[in-house]
């Protein structure tokens, strides 16, 4: 039975880490994903969880502790945001590399400078080649399940790979909403225990982890390495059909809202998405054909199955909500039009960044987006590849 | 246990030959000296900073060690070594690890990984209270990438980035006192030593580190032949003169309480260690007699310092 | 478990083990290093005291120790230093004369 609470995001990934139990976790704060720790902090002083909990001096370290417990034998996780996520960016490869499926919770927050807090994607975006796989939520009941089948994911021996966890920083981490939590014994029995067939502790064997490989090795490491992300998404699917028969709540790599004759469609993430339907909803109301596809899984990158739900669109806006600095568009947008590129038929493109440092996203912002996707499918002139929303204009 | 050399190469080594480090480096000598360090029944999780001894010791497919090993990065192994002592303590707590079993948590790295860019997670891992003990083997330079000056060169050495030249005289300060720092950290155990006579003085102070509750740190002037310019053969030869000159002293702090473990017969003067060593050759020439005086001044002063501490 | 005797640079990437670990202990031991010595060191047994001097200060293992006594190097792995020839005190190690 569901158990109907109310709860920020940052509670909700943390009860999901007391129900389960963790062996090790390292933190180092920052804001906003700081109140993770902080409620497990308590359950460690409540004695509702037997976890190590060790205060480290870095995020490099935090990362670097939770990949010594885990080829220990345990089962890892940490949490981090912006900056901190920045400073664990070569840790974040050593754990990849030597696939250690540590969890790691981001709460997305802007990258200096200016110094800001607030949410954007300029965190974990950058980390995006980092060899983690990514899972985004659009709200506390996403972020919550998310985390209940990270560990799954993770440690399945044909991925063997960490993964993030990313909510949008203080628009979820902070908001306190309504969600169903799961009894404790339930998602004990989801999860599993972790038990690798190799690590430091054991008796029977030693293991070394982490050599200096040659050339003669490095690629076929790497290849390896690349084999396992694709490996992810079939295990990806398989724990989200056993979520949905175990718990009824279902996922896919990507939601697709109104899609099935959309003409129009926006592909976006996270807590934007919520805002964006609302403005489908009220442009179907009026006979436009409007859809969108919100990303859920972007490590790794479904491409085939989100060209294939693009392909009967006439335009799509992809919103950015980070800024690569390329001069040719965000992250999210390089992935979708690379993913379409070999269509028969494809839709026009545009790019939008939007919504840096926390800057406002609203139904209107949406609509218009929309607007800008009808007149590019009745012209069949898209106008500038890549623009910029919401920002003030001389 | 009285020490007995006899008895301590009669133990199978740990780490093992074939490890890809130069002719001649301390390091080798080093890991053998620590891992006879650790009681034949217990095992032990080496952790290891980016650095010579690493890309050596272990390139795939071939690891020198017998225990288990893990190499992450080069500032981090202390923090990586945290998380191994903490999956200890947990399952040992769960009853994954039997009671009567004995693992030690082991980190090494070099004076680049120890004094310089691993300095943070080493003094946080300190502070934190983990059981593990921490072997610096310090040779004084970045050697890996190919002696650069690291903060544990000492001063007038010829490195790679303070070279000697028409307006320089090498290195321009003093070593870091990374021992001290230590120290100061509260560490119940924290040594100094080398390689001389039987090992006696490498194996007791590695032995108590190992065996002693909560973090404790080893620091092993470790000769290079190749940064500091001397035939390989020498090194023993370079060890001793270290120590006699008192440039490298031999000491312990157990709980606070310092203790001199070797004071040289005859004090020497810093020539004979500096005179061994291509590093130091600029300093010979005429006009730079005053980088040995120097020298020479700095090595008393510190060792008046300790003779004090030890009292 | 893979081994690391089957582990070589022909092997296709499927068969690298997985984060590149290895589960067996002292694998070096299969690289010789001998192979690097410019020139020898020689034991000559008549001048040895079995003080064991040299045995603490090889980096490279390669004088066996059993039951409390050496014996010959180990010449796959000794790279020839020279650092036991001034460790021993009775002249009982040299550098063997090459052609």
């Amino acid at each position: 039975m569901s158990i109907r609470e109310r709860l920020s995001g940052n509670e909700a990934i943390a009860t999901a880490m007391r129900q389960i139990n963790p062996d090790v976790f390292a933190m180092f704060p920052i804001t906003p994903s700081t109140e993770i720790p902080q409620y497990f902090a308590q359950y460690v002083a409540d004695g509702k969880v037997d976890t190590e909990f060790i205060c480290v001096e870095s995020e490099h370290s935090s990362l670097s502790a939770c990949l010594g417990a885990e080829a220990a034998g345990c089962r890892a996780v940490t949490a981090t945001s912006s900056a901190g996520l920045s400073f664990m960016n070569e840790v974040l490869y050593v754990a990849a590399s030597s696939r250690l499926p540590v969890v790691l919770a981001v709460s997305c927050r802007a990258l200096t400078g200016p110094i800001n807090i607030n949410h954007d994607y300029s965190d974990s975006m950058a980390e995006r080649d980092s060899g983690f796989i990514q899972l985004y939520a659009e709200n506390n009941q996403e972020v919550y399940d998310n985390y209940l089948m990270a560990h799954r994911i993770a440690e399945h021996p044909d991925v063997r790979l960490p993964l993030m966890v990313c909510e949008d920083g203080f628009i979820t981490s902070h908001a306190i909403e309504n969600i169903e939590l799961e009894e404790d014994a339930a998602v004990k029995a989801f999860v599993g225990e972790y038990r690798p067939e190799n690590y430091l502790l054991k008796k029977e064997n030693p293991l070394a982890v982490g050599p200096y490989g040659v050339s003669g090795y490095y690629m076929e490491a790497r290849v390896a390495q690349a084999h396992a992300m694709m490996n992810a998404k079939k295990v990806i699917l398989d724990v989200a059909a056993d979520f949905e028969k175990t718990f009824g709540r279902s996922y896919g790599f990507f939601e697709s809202y109104r899609m099935e004759d959309a003409e129009l469609a926006m592909v976006i993430m996270g807590s934007s998405a919520g805002t964006a339907k609302a403005a489908v909803d009220e442009l179907r109301a009026e006979g436009v054909k409007a859809g969108l596809v919100k990303i859920r899984v972007f490590r790794p990158f479904p491409g085939e199955e989100l060209a294939q739900v693009l392909s009967g669109c006439k335009a799509v806006a992809v919103m950015d909500k980070s800024e690569g600095f390329s001069a040719n568009g965000g992250p999210l947008y390089a992935e979708t039009a690379g993913a379409c590129f070999n269509l028969e038929q494809r839709p026009k493109m545009v790019d939008i960044v939007f919504g840096l440092g926390g800057r406002d996203f609203t139904v209107e912002a949406a609509r218009s987006v929309y607007g800008r996707l009808e007149q590019i499918a009745r012209t069949g002139e898209t106008g500038p590849l890549y623009t910029h929303m919401g920002q003030r204009e001389a | 246990m009285a020490y007995n050399l006899k008895e301590e190469m009669n133990k199978k080594d740990r780490f093992n030959p074939g490890h890809r480090l130069c002719a001649g480096c301390g390091a080798g000598i080093v890991c053998r000296a620590m891992m006879r360090a650790v009681d034949p029944e217990d095992r032990a999780v080496i952790c290891n900073a980016t650095g010579c001894l690493e890309v050596s010791s272990f390139q795939y497919p071939f690891t020198a060690w017998d225990d288990s090993y893990i190499h992450t990065a080069f500032e981090n192994a202390s923090a990586t070594a945290s998380g191994v002592e903490a999956a200890y303590n947990v399952m040992k707590r769960k009853g994954r690890i039997p009671e009567g079993e004995k693992v030690k948590v082991l980190v090494i790295g070099g004076d680049g990984g120890t004094y310089d860019i691993g300095f943070q997670s080493l003094s946080g891992a300190f502070e934190r209270g983990h059981d593990l003990t921490y072997f610096c083997y310090d040779n004084n330079a970045y050697m890996n990438t190919g002696t650069q000056r690291s903060s544990a060169t000492p001063r007038f050495a010829n490195a790679t980035t303070t070279p000697a030249g028409t307006e320089s005289v090498g290195k321009k300060q003093n070593q870091k006192d990374l021992t001290q720092i230590m120290v100061a950290h509260g560490s119940p155990y924290v040594a100094q030593t080398t390689m001389f006579g039987n090992m006696k003085d490498f194996h007791e102070k590695a032995h108590r580190a190992i065996y002693t509750q909560g973090p404790t740190f080893v620091n092993v002037l470790t000769p290079c032949p190749r940064g500091w310019q001397y035939p390989a053969e020498d090194l023993l030869a370079i060890c001793k003169a270290a120590i006699d000159t008192c440039i490298w002293p031999l000491y312990e702090v157990v709980d606070g309480e310092y203790r001199l473990t070797y004071e040289p017969k005859k004090k020497l003067p810093v020539e004979e260690f500096m005179s061994k060593q291509r590093r130091f050759k600029h300093c010979f020439k005429p006009g730079n007699e005053w980088t040995i005086a120097a020298a020479q001044e700095y090595v008393d002063k510190k060792w008046e310092d300790l003779l004090m501490k030890c009292k | 478990m893979k081994k690391a005797a089957e582990i070589n640079e022909q092997i296709p990437w499927q068969e690298v083990t997985v984060g590149c670990e290895i589960y067996e202990p002292g694998t070096s031991r299969l690289t010789k290093t001998g192979e690097w010595r410019s020139r020898t060191p020689e034991w000559i047994r008549e001048k040895c005291k079995q003080c064991l001097l040299c045995a603490p200060f090889c980096p490279d293992a390669s004088i066996p120790v059993e039951d409390g006594k050496r014996g010959e190097f180990d010449y796959d792995h000794c790279k020839g230093c020279g650092i036991c020839i001034k460790a021993c005190p009775f002249n009982a190690i040299t550098w063997r004369e090459d052609a």
